[in-house]
């Protein structure tokens, strides 16, 4: 029966470090907003794209995508 | 602007023919009419629209196209801003900066013009536009985008243009600066959802522990596992009951200590008394506790107030006059002007403003030919003329030519400030509102230790051994669960419902103080009466399509409210002549020359001196300074055009004449809304009505016949009249809504039980209220009402059904029968009805009375005036 006894503290610390992973979640901001992100989502071409660390490089524009 | 020299070659030459008037411009969807711009086979309103539409698809934006259709704005409106230059001021910058270093600096811009997802896409791509611009981010339900930028590079005021000339004007008033900085709101919604999380952790986590203890199998390993289980749900439950439920025990500390019963009191209650329990019989050895209700129950609770919880973070309902003002003028200094921010303003500045610009502080005429126009502060339709050395007071509004001022007042001891001094602002909102659900709890409560009480007392002469589980059991059954549920998912409920109607409630709680309204108190103008639009209705002999776009052409040419009023009413679809000359003559009217034909329009007494008045009907001049006459025109009662519903009294007038020959006049009266028309006798029947309006008397007969006899109609009030009057009101024990629009009518609307602001657009600029509504939905208004009333039975009803839940349990408790199983299975079962028969009854009662329209109501006038179906109510 003793099994059973590391079988709840396993499972709790497991869960343990799900709450740990919500908490830094909420904390770096990421359910500060809920409803922006499901529209990124449908948009290609990241916009983050072309730019390191944090400094503006922006790239060349594409020609190519030049169409209306 | 600055866009355009961003290294945009502009090879293709626009087409001059004008497009067919029936396309939607390829850019921002608007009609294209006169003036509209063909290139190669793409259609574009307006050479602005043209312009960011090449300047997009020359750096590879062209997707922006493909992502809606027609997703831009319309570019080349007036802006309201005199240049950027101001951002780059340091003190400026240094309050609007998130954070800044020598590479780095990041600026958070609200821009209320994001209205979708290519708007998303097309700002976060910024940095392709323009070199020094780095990663931006786009908080939609703000209508905010952060941007990160080089400022070795680009300067802030460069990057505001580039964002204007896209259609984005950044919104930068004086209350921008003010706030402090942002970071409060996120940390408190944070807050909630790590509640919620730890909630729900401790919720799972025990129930996994005490699922063995329901099904009875606990037995089997023997007595060490109930007390593991007690223990270990114990420890997972303090963090739940202190940190997660922190706010239902602070609730409840503010209201015993103002001597007050809110729900949160006979919660709060209960959760000591379960954890109480939970503690004692766990370190007892007399069972596993309650922590899986205690977790679950707060679980359920916090999921409660999420939902609750919706805010409408775009709209602003706490605005003060600070966010009426720009956040610069353009001051004149002996070298020349400069773009200054409004804050740092000086007393004898000399400050220029333009048409359409805001007067900032209070201040005197130098020079030019002031029109200001109050009606946002006052309530006044007409515009005021100043002449050279007269006052000018903070809040007007410019129209015409160009004018300089010097300020007398600093802008904080302005007029159009001191109604902020009232008291009425002192006190924040609805802090002594008495809710239906305030009054349930507290008579609950009331009952709940009551019973808890008496069921003490009968065991402790019964039964000893029982009196405190009996004690004990009342609390934690009667612990209002379902009850805390029933109101905030009603109202929640209702609340988005409503916003799916771009009726926006400050928060649920508002539905709860519409549904105890009893008098209405109406603002004039911009309320009741749109305050830029007015129909112009010709009288006379009619008007051939030369002569209309002679007149279109001559009225063009004035910045005269009336003038333009005419030059739309005529419209562009005529051909616009060439005016030759062109003379204004101030408080009479214009004079010119369009295609050798003398033109003469203006007050009917300027007509009658220039010798063209033989024809010109007896006429009563009331001497109004204004240009043409307005005012009374009574001398010409029944001259007016034929079919129009009202009275020609309210109307202003501009007579014309051709080549010294009397033509006719134009009639403009200031439109009441085509809905208010539709909603005032929906209302009249059910409230008692009040008009307070800050204009003349001259369209009093015109609104008795509107609102009913025994309606109360006032004119000429200030705004601290309108405060005044709500305030006797409620005094004499009435629960009052004002609607209004403007800053006369911040006071009322702050005082009154519900204010509500009617604005043209959401998300423009609206005096602190409860509702904010589109003035497109204001025949909604009605139905608001009944909604509401409804709303709050469906709450009433949620109490009952609760509280026959808490009745059987409590009667179980008081006989001391209640097994932890019964408990278990009640508390849930009791919560997943309330929620539902919640939410069912109040999307049926909102399909009742709104019917099944579609959900999202537009703010275009076509469709939206269109009267609900059928009364609600019968």
């Amino acid at each position: 029966m003793s099994v059973l006894v590391l079988l709840i503290f396993a499972s709790l610390a497991i869960a343990t470090t799900f709450l740990a992973a919500f908490i830094w979640a909420v904390r770096s901001g990421q359910y500060d907003d809920t409803c922006t992100p499901s529209m990124r989502l449908l948009l290609d071409d990241p916009p983050a794209a072309g730019i390191t660390d944090g400094c503006p490089t922006p790239p060349k524009p594409d020609p190519e995508q030049e169409n209306s | 602007m600055a866009s355009r020299e961003s290294g945009v070659a502009m090879e293709r030459t626009p087409d001059a023919s004008a497009a067919r008037p029936s396309t939607p411009c390829l850019h921002c969807g608007q009609r294209c009419a006169a003036g509209s711009v063909i290139e190669e086979d793409r259609n574009f309103c307006c050479v602005g629209c043209q312009a960011v539409y090449s300047l997009l698809t020359g750096n590879g934006l062209g997707q922006f196209y493909d992502l809606a259709s027609n997703p831009g704005l319309r570019v080349g409106q007036v802006t309201g801003q005199p240049g950027w230059a101001f951002l780059d001021d340091a003190t400026v910058q240094e309050k609007l900066l998130d954070f800044a270093d020598a590479r780095r600096a990041k600026v958070t811009l609200s821009l209320p013009g994001i209205h979708c997802i290519a708007c998303v896409w097309l700002l976060e791509n910024l940095f392709r536009l323009r070199p020094g611009v780095g990663e931006s981010r786009v908080n939609f339900s703000q209508r905010t985008a952060s941007i990160t930028y080089n400022p070795t590079q680009v300067k802030l005021s460069e990057i505001a243009a580039l964002v204007a000339s896209l259609g984005y004007e950044p919104a930068l008033t004086l209350g921008t600066l003010g706030q402090d900085d942002g970071t409060k709101a996120p940390r408190w919604q944070q807050r909630q959802w790590l509640q919620v999380g730890v909630a729900g952790f401790g919720f799972g986590n025990v129930m996994l522990l005490a699922l063995p203890g329901y099904l009875g199998l606990d037995s089997a390993s023997g007595p060490w596992f109930s007390a593991l289980a007690g223990w270990l749900g114990l420890a997972l439950a303090l963090p739940v009951v202190v940190y997660s439920a922190g706010d239902y025990w602070r609730a409840a500390w503010v209201s015993l200590r103002r001597q007050v019963l809110t729900l949160d009191v006979p919660i709060a209650l209960g959760l000591a008394a379960i954890f109480g329990q939970s503690v004692y019989e766990v370190s007892t050895g007399r069972g596993v506790g309650y922590s899986d209700s205690l977790t679950g129950l707060i679980f359920f609770l916090l999921c409660g107030r999420l939902f609750q919880r919706k805010s409408f973070d775009r709209l602003a309902f706490d605005r003060d006059y600070k966010g009426f003002f720009p956040l610069a003028v353009v001051r004149r200094t002996s070298t020349g002007e400069e773009s200054v921010a409004i804050s740092g303003l000086a007393v004898g500045d000399r400050l220029r403003i333009r048409h359409a610009e805001l007067v900032p502080a209070d201040a005197r005429l130098l020079s030019g030919e002031a029109r200001v126009d109050y009606s946002f502060v006052t309530g006044e339709s007409e515009p005021v003329t100043r002449g050279v050395g007269e006052l000018i007071y903070a809040g007007g509004r410019q129209v015409g030519g160009a004018i300089e001022i010097k300020t007398v007042k600093p802008v904080s001891e302005s007029y159009l400030t001191s109604l902020w001094d009232h008291e009425a602002f002192a006190k924040p909102r609805s802090s002594d509102f008495e809710s239906q659900t305030d009054r349930y709890s507290r008579r609950f409560t009331r009952i709940v230790v009551g019973v808890a009480m008496l069921s003490a007392v009968y065991w402790l002469f019964a039964d000893a051994s029982l009196a405190l589980k009996a004690f004990a059991s009342v609390l934690i059954v009667a612990c209002p669960c379902a009850l805390a549920l029933a109101a905030p998912l009603t109202l929640g409920t209702a609340q988005r419902w409503l916003a799916r109607r771009n009726v926006f409630l400050r928060n649920a709680q508002v539905i709860e103080s519409l549904a105890e309204v009893d008098t209405i108190v109406l603002d004039k103008t911009g309320t009741l009466t749109s305050a830029d639009t007015g129909v112009a209705t010709w009288s006379g002999p009619p008007l051939s399509a030369l002569e209309k776009g002679r007149l279109g052409s001559m009225a063009r040419h004035s910045a005269h409210p009336l003038a333009i009023r005419i030059s739309e009413a005529i419209g562009r679809k005529h051909s616009a002549e060439p005016v030759e000359t062109f003379l204004e003559t101030s408080g009479c009217g214009m004079e010119g020359k369009v295609a050798g034909r003398d033109i003469l329009m203006g007050s009917a007494a300027w007509l009658q001196s220039r010798g063209t008045g033989a024809a010109v009907r007896p006429l009563q001049h009331d001497g109004s300074e204004t240009f043409p006459s307005s005012g009374s025109t009574a001398g010409i009662n029944g001259a007016g055009p034929p079919g129009h519903p009202f009275s020609v009294t309210s109307n202003s007038s501009v007579h014309v004449a051709v080549d010294g020959d009397y033509r006719g006049c134009f009639f403009l009266q200031n439109t009441l809304r085509a809905e208010v028309e539709a909603l005032l006798p929906r209302l009249r029947g059910r409230y008692p009505l009040m008009l307070l309006s800050g204009d003349n008397a001259r369209e009093n007969d015109r609104f008795r016949a509107l609102l009913g006899t025994e309606a109360v109609i006032r004119f000429n009030q200030s705004p601290l009249d309108k405060l005044e009057a709500i305030r006797r009101l409620q005094a004499a024990g009435r629960k009052v809504m004002m609607v209004g629009d403007g800053l006369n009518d911040a006071g009322a609307l702050k005082q009154a039980d519900v204010g509500v602001a009617v604005v043209e657009k959401v998300g423009t600029f609206s005096p602190a209220s409860d509702i904010i509504l589109e003035a497109a939905q204001l025949p909604r208004l009605a139905e608001v009402m009944a909604f509401s009333l409804r709303a709050a039975r469906v709450v009433r009803a949620g109490f009952i059904v609760s509280g026959l839940y808490n009745a059987v349990g409590i009667s179980i408790a008081a006989a001391g029968l209640l097994s932890p199983l019964v408990c278990a299975i009640l508390m849930p079962l009791s919560s997943v009805t309330v929620v539902l028969f919640a939410i069912g009854t109040t999307r049926w009662m909102a399909w009742r009375t709104f019917g099944n329209s579609p959900a999202e109501i537009t703010g275009n006038a076509n469709g939206a005036t269109a009267p609900g179906p059928g009364e609600a109510r019968s």
